[in-house]
């Protein structure tokens, strides 16, 4: 469904009805996507609703399930980069695929450098790769040197370097961006989107993903919405009629009520008192939670929440800052005081920093509670394999028994553990960094009965989600952090999609 | 199914729950030790009918001692490797451990605190190490390479070149005695296996150090002292280095500067082959001993059979290479 006042310009790109799934869950169901040279269409979405893979089944790096792409109204089987190069389609990703201790000469010229001499000896033409990627910097309006070290770059002059280096290669007509400004600070951002602006000029199609509304607007022609793999939404840019809340609207689309539980209505004196914590880019900041309150912390992804959580956890250090639990100050140095003084974890990389993957359940969820679970340092194999039952019964882990790996279990049973094994003993403050994130609807649910349970026990939970609705539904007061700082602290009455959004993207409003 | 039952307390990461015969292979397969247990019965199977000498008890017990300084050395060793370290170190601390009791011995000191003087000698050195690697983060195989540089020179030194005697008798009866009927490293072995697996499947520090060795990170975040307890598995390694050590000096009789040299390639192999993975976090102390036993009885084979000590050396570098390639296949679904 192209937009009716764009029918009379020529397609370039036409995807239609793709699809693609992992094991067994859509991730992308039945997309169709049209792409006009010398446009720039917007993907927005939250986290998971399929922007990404979309991108990757244009850019070969996943083979569609199903759907067919049509490339100048031939259609062609894009089943490798390779060929997606060849039909003049690139894609820069979101993590970066530079080479940080070349230079940003070698880097643009990585696996297609010029030759010198007999081609078989395979020696690199310095002079003629150093011309080349100096033409392909000014190209783009670039003034960096070709001989610098691409690792010493700051991630905006990487992210030229990226672009420069894509351009570079013959006949590019789609570049494919994910995410190119969710890691660069305000000015740098506009900087790259004038330069998005003006390739776009010189008749590229350019898909850019992000979830800053307001960038969408001043970088995109189109937007296109997708929400859980499917394109909900489809708007001109330049129509003064579309809103910001309209699209917020189409985003989440959900029924916000049914998946969460009712708020708790105890809430007690306060458990965590933080004041002046800065280290990192994390700048000053204060924030109180009570007992029995889930404290929702909101922003975008690169605002410093999980930095924060970090530092009050004593994994990174901090440079100043007081921490206070249940009035007495707490000095905290390491996670291992941080635990002493009744604070547990629930960290964002779950398969990175939650758990031991290669241990089984009993293993893992005895891990922080060992030192009370033992005698003189020593195991009881069987009360430990008793307790690890009781706590895959009462957190409704589906496993086949204790001692079945960590990673054989799905995200939500992974994460259930995670909960599991941080609250087998008494805790006062749970952080819990994006609880949900790659968990089913289903399992989510279980797992916000779980985290309700735990505030209603009287223990204090930090939660950090990306996810609106999640952060809405669950927290009883949201601080909202961009920059490092925490920018506002809004009651339940006051947090609406809107007011979060404007919260945690004030920077952008003052493009 | 005995080497199931042998193998099946030993890995806390191993599922014991197979359901049908097919899994039942398969998880034969995923335990650590499997290409061990399998090779050692394969290899005894065929020198039973190529050597009539093999299946003997004397030709048995031999294997048994000879092995028996190796394995012990390589329980220390997998604990390192646990945490995905390495000890290169091992060789010139079995040297050190040696040299020191002899020294020690053969100036009238008690047995007691020779033996002890021994062990003292090789934590240092353990110590010295684990604090290197855990406390700034260096390399474990760079700084333990230094150290077998610098311990093996101190080897020397102390000897001056001269080999050491008039050990007391009842330091050489741990190496060179026997007990119903074993020799005494044997038992030795036994004893600190059995130490050693109840340490590794029982105690909290044993539960830590798999747990550093799957994931550090989750480990630290879940108030485990990690750079502590890295640090003490070198203490360990230099530990069971320094009693392989002073078994080897007693066995011999003499202690001299040049004693275990070149051993901590074999300590290192036996802890591979018999399972633990250099990706960390995998293993037993049980498939250590079993990946001693299969060096061991190979050597044995060869010798009985009259194989040349170049092709000797030839076969037992395959061993170690598949031995590798085990490991690899077993753990490639888990990266």
């Amino acid at each position: 469904m192209p937009p009716t006042d764009e029918v009379a310009r020529p397609e370039l790109v036409r995807a239609s009805g793709m699809s693609i799934s992992f094991g067994g869950v859509p991730v992308v169901d039945d997309v169709d996507l049209v792409l006009h040279p010398g446009e720039v269409v917007a993907l927005l979405g939250e986290n998971g609703a399929g922007k990404s893979s979309l991108m990757k089944m244009l850019a070969g790096v996943y083979v569609a399930d199903q759907g067919t792409i049509v490339v100048d109204d031939k259609e062609v089987a894009v089943d490798s980069v390779r060929r997606a190069r060849e039909c003049g389609i690139t894609m820069i990703h979101q993590e970066l695929n530079l080479v940080d201790n070349l230079s940003i000469a070698e880097n643009i010229a990585l696996g297609r450098e010029p030759r010198r001499g007999a081609k078989a000896l395979g020696v690199v033409d310095r002079r003629e790769s150093l011309r080349q990627a100096a033409v392909a910097l000014r190209e783009i309006g670039s003034h960096l040197d070709p001989k610098y070290q691409v690792g010493k770059l700051s991630l905006a002059q990487q992210q030229i370097v990226e672009i420069a280096k894509a351009l570079a290669q013959d006949n590019v007509r789609v570049l494919l961006m994910d995410e190119p400004t969710s890691s660069l600070p305000e000015e740098q951002a506009s900087d790259l989107v004038d330069l998005i602006l003006r390739l776009r000029d010189t008749g590229l199609a350019i898909v850019v993903t992000t979830h800053r509304i307001p960038e969408a607007f001043s970088v995109a022609d189109r937007i296109v919405v997708m929400r859980d793999g499917s394109k909900v939404a489809e708007y001109d840019a330049h129509d003064s009629s579309v809103t910001r809340d309209s699209i917020v609207n189409a985003m989440i689309g959900r029924e916000l009520t049914a998946l969460f539980p009712d708020k708790r209505t105890k809430i007690g004196p306060p458990v965590l008192e933080v004041t002046g914590m800065s280290g990192g880019f994390v700048e000053d900041v204060d924030l109180t939670v009570r007992e029995g309150e889930i404290f929702g912390l909101g922003g975008l992804v690169g605002a410093g929440r999980t930095e924060f959580a970090r530092l009050l956890f004593g994994c990174d250090k901090r440079t100043s800052g007081r921490v206070v639990i249940d009035g007495a100050e707490k000095r905290i140095r390491g996670p291992r005081d941080a635990v002493k003084a009744g604070m547990g974890f629930i960290p964002e990389d779950r398969k990175r920093e939650g758990l031991v993957l290669g241990l089984d359940i009993e293993e893992n969820y005895s891990l922080p509670n060992l030192p009370e679970w033992s005698r003189f340092g020593v195991l009881s194999l069987r009360s430990l394999s008793r307790r690890a039952q009781s706590a895959i019964a009462s957190y409704r882990v589906r496993s086949r028994s204790s001692r079945q790996l960590v990673r054989t279990l799905s995200g939500g049973n992974q994460q259930k553990v995670v909960l599991a094994k941080w609250m087998a003993t008494p805790k006062r403050l749970l952080i819990l960094d994006e609880p949900t994130r790659g968990v089913d609807v289903g399992a989510r649910q279980e797992i916000y009965r779980a985290i309700d349970e735990i505030a209603a026990s009287g223990v204090g939970v930090l939660l950090i989600s990306s996810d609106m609705e999640e952060l809405i539904g669950l927290s009883d007061r949201i601080g909202v952090m961009a920059d490092g700082r925490l920018q506002g602290v809004l009651n339940h009455e006051q947090a609406t999609q809107a007011r979060i959004f404007e919260l945690a993207s004030k920077l952008e409003e003052v493009l | 199914m005995t080497t199931q039952k042998i193998a099946a307390p030993k890995g806390p990461a191993f599922d014991r729950t197979p359901r049908s015969v097919r899994s039942l292979a398969s998880s034969l397969f995923a335990l650590p030790s499997s290409g061990a247990v399998v090779s050692v019965l394969i290899v005894s199977t065929f020198l039973t009918f190529a050597s009539p000498q093999f299946l003997t008890v004397d030709n048995l017990t031999l294997v048994a001692r000879s092995f028996s300084f190796i394995a012990i050395a390589a329980m220390g060793q997998f604990v390192v490797i646990l945490t995905r370290g390495i000890d290169i170190s091992a060789g010139s601390v079995i040297g050190l451990a040696g040299i020191v009791t002899a020294m020690l011995s053969s100036a009238g000191v008690p047995v007691l605190l020779a033996l002890l003087g021994g062990l003292v000698s090789a934590m240092l050195v353990g110590l010295l190490n684990g604090w290197l690697i855990a406390a700034f983060g260096l390399v474990s195989f760079m700084v333990t390479l230094g150290m077998l540089n610098v311990v093996r020179g101190l080897d020397v030194a102390l000897t001056r070149g001269f080999p050491i005697t008039g050990i007391d008798e009842s330091i050489k009866e741990l190496g060179q005695g026997f007990t119903l009927g074993l020799p005494n490293p044997v038992w030795i072995m036994v004893i600190l296996a059995a130490i050693m697996w109840w340490v590794m499947t029982r105690t909290v520090y044993g539960r830590q150090l798999y747990a550093i060795g799957g994931n550090d990170e989750a480990a630290r975040l879940s108030g485990v002292r990690v750079r502590m307890i890295t640090a003490s598995a070198y203490v360990l390694s230099a530990l069971f280095a320094g009693i392989a050590g002073i078994l080897l000096t007693a066995r011999l009789g003499v202690a001299e500067a040049n004693i275990g040299f070149g051993y901590e390639l074999d300590i290192i192999a036996a802890a591979v082959i018999g399972g633990t993975s250099f990706f960390g976090g995998i293993g037993s102390v049980v498939g250590v001993i079993w990946g001693a036993a299969l060096l061991g009885i190979v050597r044995n084979g060869m010798a009985l059979l009259g194989v040349d000590s170049y092709w000797q050396q030839i076969v037992i570098g395959a061993v170690i290479i598949i031995a590798v390639i085990i490991d690899r296949l077993r753990t490639r679904n888990a990266h």
